[in-house]
């Protein structure tokens, strides 16, 4: 008889906020635009009538679940995609119309923005990146401070990927109102569980990004409130308005549209089931793993995101031994960071480089079941103490 | 592709994360030293036990203790196996290079962490030297 290979008890992919796997529903509505409808959305024949048709239903249905206007939505690479074109269209429009040189944003916004804002700042504009608190919450008084005349746009996200921190955004957009500057938020970690409805949230840009949400990789969408001036950064025809030029992907179009309805559909439901499981995994390794620390608001916070930094053990370390036990999560790590640092979002949170380097991220989805949350809090104990073990003493 | 992502670790990378050889303390070594990189915040710990025959010293004995990522828990577990039973003098000669390469490579982000190995060794080495003086 073959000799069986001894197996993993379980695969538990606890890594959602990495990205999701692309729902079979989605998947079923963009098939036939990958097969027989292939045509290009700007032939005139009926190839590609129906590829544009097909486009711009998904246009419609974006609008509706976002509660706005078709004209207002654009769509576009990627999550990253549409932070730049917002920041930096946004804020070449303002330079080129005289209107002013100042952006705002936060220290724990995602790389997509930072880096943008950064880079607009090496051009000549100026930038501020507002502090948070320890649990990560921007003070919008500290964002009605910073406007000045010269300030164009504000942009903070949604809610954080990293530790879950849900941001004051309706407050911030009352001040941004007021002061008359625009405001953009990257709400790409919010669409599964919170309101993204634009007009409650009262942005005048918002990003979001399929696939972290169920729908395919590589493509986004960008919300322009309408009389919002703004910049291509690419050229090369009138797809999207001109804004982001080149031939329209419909597959992935009718993906994002399919996947946003969904999302809105079942968030209700997926908020109760998901924060429910998400406090079971917080108190059980709290309770199961000495010197471990919730990271992040422990209210305010998306009920998918069980963020932690752990004493004494190395995030990367921790991550290679949890996947040998089939369970996939994530960490701020410098390790796992490719850059030498660990989390620009931990440390702005003042919490120390020691201590950030024992980062552990578990992000939930709406397929998470007790039984993987379960196990989770099984293995990972015996986990840790096996990395502490492993640790000089007395250091 | 591996120069860019730590999780392209090869083959045996992943062998020495799971299964470390040497792992563990020393009572009363003859050497010991700890380094640690300020940047990446791993800490290693080196044990030695010397041993002398026909003149020479030989590395009779060899533990470690890492507090790192799976890169510095793999280097630190192969400078074990590689100077495990060698002369001093021979030991001494192992570089960072030799360590990767030994490791099947290490992307190139995860370097570092065989340079904290070679420190280590060279460390204990010293730190053994300056107790038999």
């Amino acid at each position: 008889m073959k000799k069986a290979r001894p197996e993993r008890s379980r695969w538990v992919y606890l890594d959602y906020a990495a990205t999701t796997p692309l729902d079979p529903r989605v998947l079923e509505v963009m098939m036939p635009y990958m097969k027989e409808k292939f045509g290009n959305p700007s032939s005139v024949h009926s190839w590609g009538r129906k590829a544009r048709e097909a486009v711009e239903l998904a246009r419609k249905q974006v609008a509706d679940n976002l509660g706005c206007r078709t004209s207002e939505i654009y769509f576009t690479g990627t999550t990253t995609t549409s932070d730049n074109l917002a920041i930096q269209g946004v804020a070449r429009a303002a330079k080129k119309a005289g209107q002013g040189n100042h952006l705002i944003t936060s220290s724990i916004e995602h790389h997509g923005v930072l880096d943008t804002c950064q880079a607009l700042r090496r051009e000549g504009f100026k930038l501020t990146v507002l502090p948070v608190d320890k649990y990560g919450l921007v003070d919008p008084k500290d964002v009605e401070k910073a406007i000045d005349d010269k300030t164009v746009l504000v942009t903070i996200m949604d809610a954080n990927n990293e530790v879950g921190t849900i941001e004051p955004i309706k407050e911030i957009s009352q001040i941004t109102k007021r002061k008359g500057a625009l405001l953009h938020t990257d709400a790409a970690a919010a669409v599964d569980y919170l309101d993204v409805n634009v007009k409650n949230l009262g942005v005048d840009l918002m990003t979001i990004g399929a696939h972290k949400f169920g729908g395919p990789k590589g493509v986004g969408v960008l919300y322009v409130k309408k009389g919002v001036e703004i910049e291509p950064l690419t050229f090369g025809g009138h797809h999207e308005r001109g804004l982001w030029p080149g031939t329209e992907a419909p597959a992935l179009i009718v993906g994002i549209a399919e996947a946003l309805e969904i999302a809105t559909q079942e968030r209700k439901e997926a908020v109760e089931k998901v924060t429910r499981l998400r406090d079971r995994l917080i108190k059980g390794v709290l309770t199961k793993v000495s010197d471990s620390q919730l990271t992040g608001h422990p209210a305010k916070r998306l009920p998918d995101i069980a963020s932690f930094v752990i004493k004494g053990v190395e995030g990367e370390a921790i991550l290679l031994m949890l996947s040998d036990k089939g369970i996939a999560a994530s960490s701020g790590s410098a390790c796992t960071s490719g850059t030498l640092e660990p989390s620009h979002v931990l440390t702005a949170m003042g919490i120390p480089a020691e201590k950030a380097h024992g980062s552990l991220r578990f992000s939930l989805g709406k397929s998470t079941t007790q039984e993987d949350i379960d196990y989770v809090i099984r293995v990972l104990p015996g986990i840790i103490e096996k990395l502490r073990k492993m640790a000089p003493k007395g250091i | 592709m591996a120069d860019l992502y730590p999780s392209l670790y090869s083959k045996k990378v992943m062998e020495h994360i799971r299964h470390p050889r040497n792992l563990g303390e020393i009572k009363n070594p003859d050497g010991m030293a700890t380094v640690g990189n300020p940047v990446c915040g791993d800490i290693m710990r080196l044990f030695l036990k010397i041993e002398k025959k026909k003149g020479k010293e030989y590395i009779k004995d060899i533990k470690f203790q890492t507090l790192g990522c799976g890169a510095a828990i793999a280097t630190s577990s192969m400078i074990t196996t590689m100077v495990k039973g060698k002369p001093l003098s021979q030991a001494e000669k192992i570089t960072r290079k030799t360590i990767a390469n030994e490791l099947g490579g290490l992307p190139a982000s995860k370097l570092h962490c065989s340079v904290l190995a070679t420190d280590a060794l060279k460390k204990a080495i010293e730190d053994y030297r300056k107790k038999r003086k």
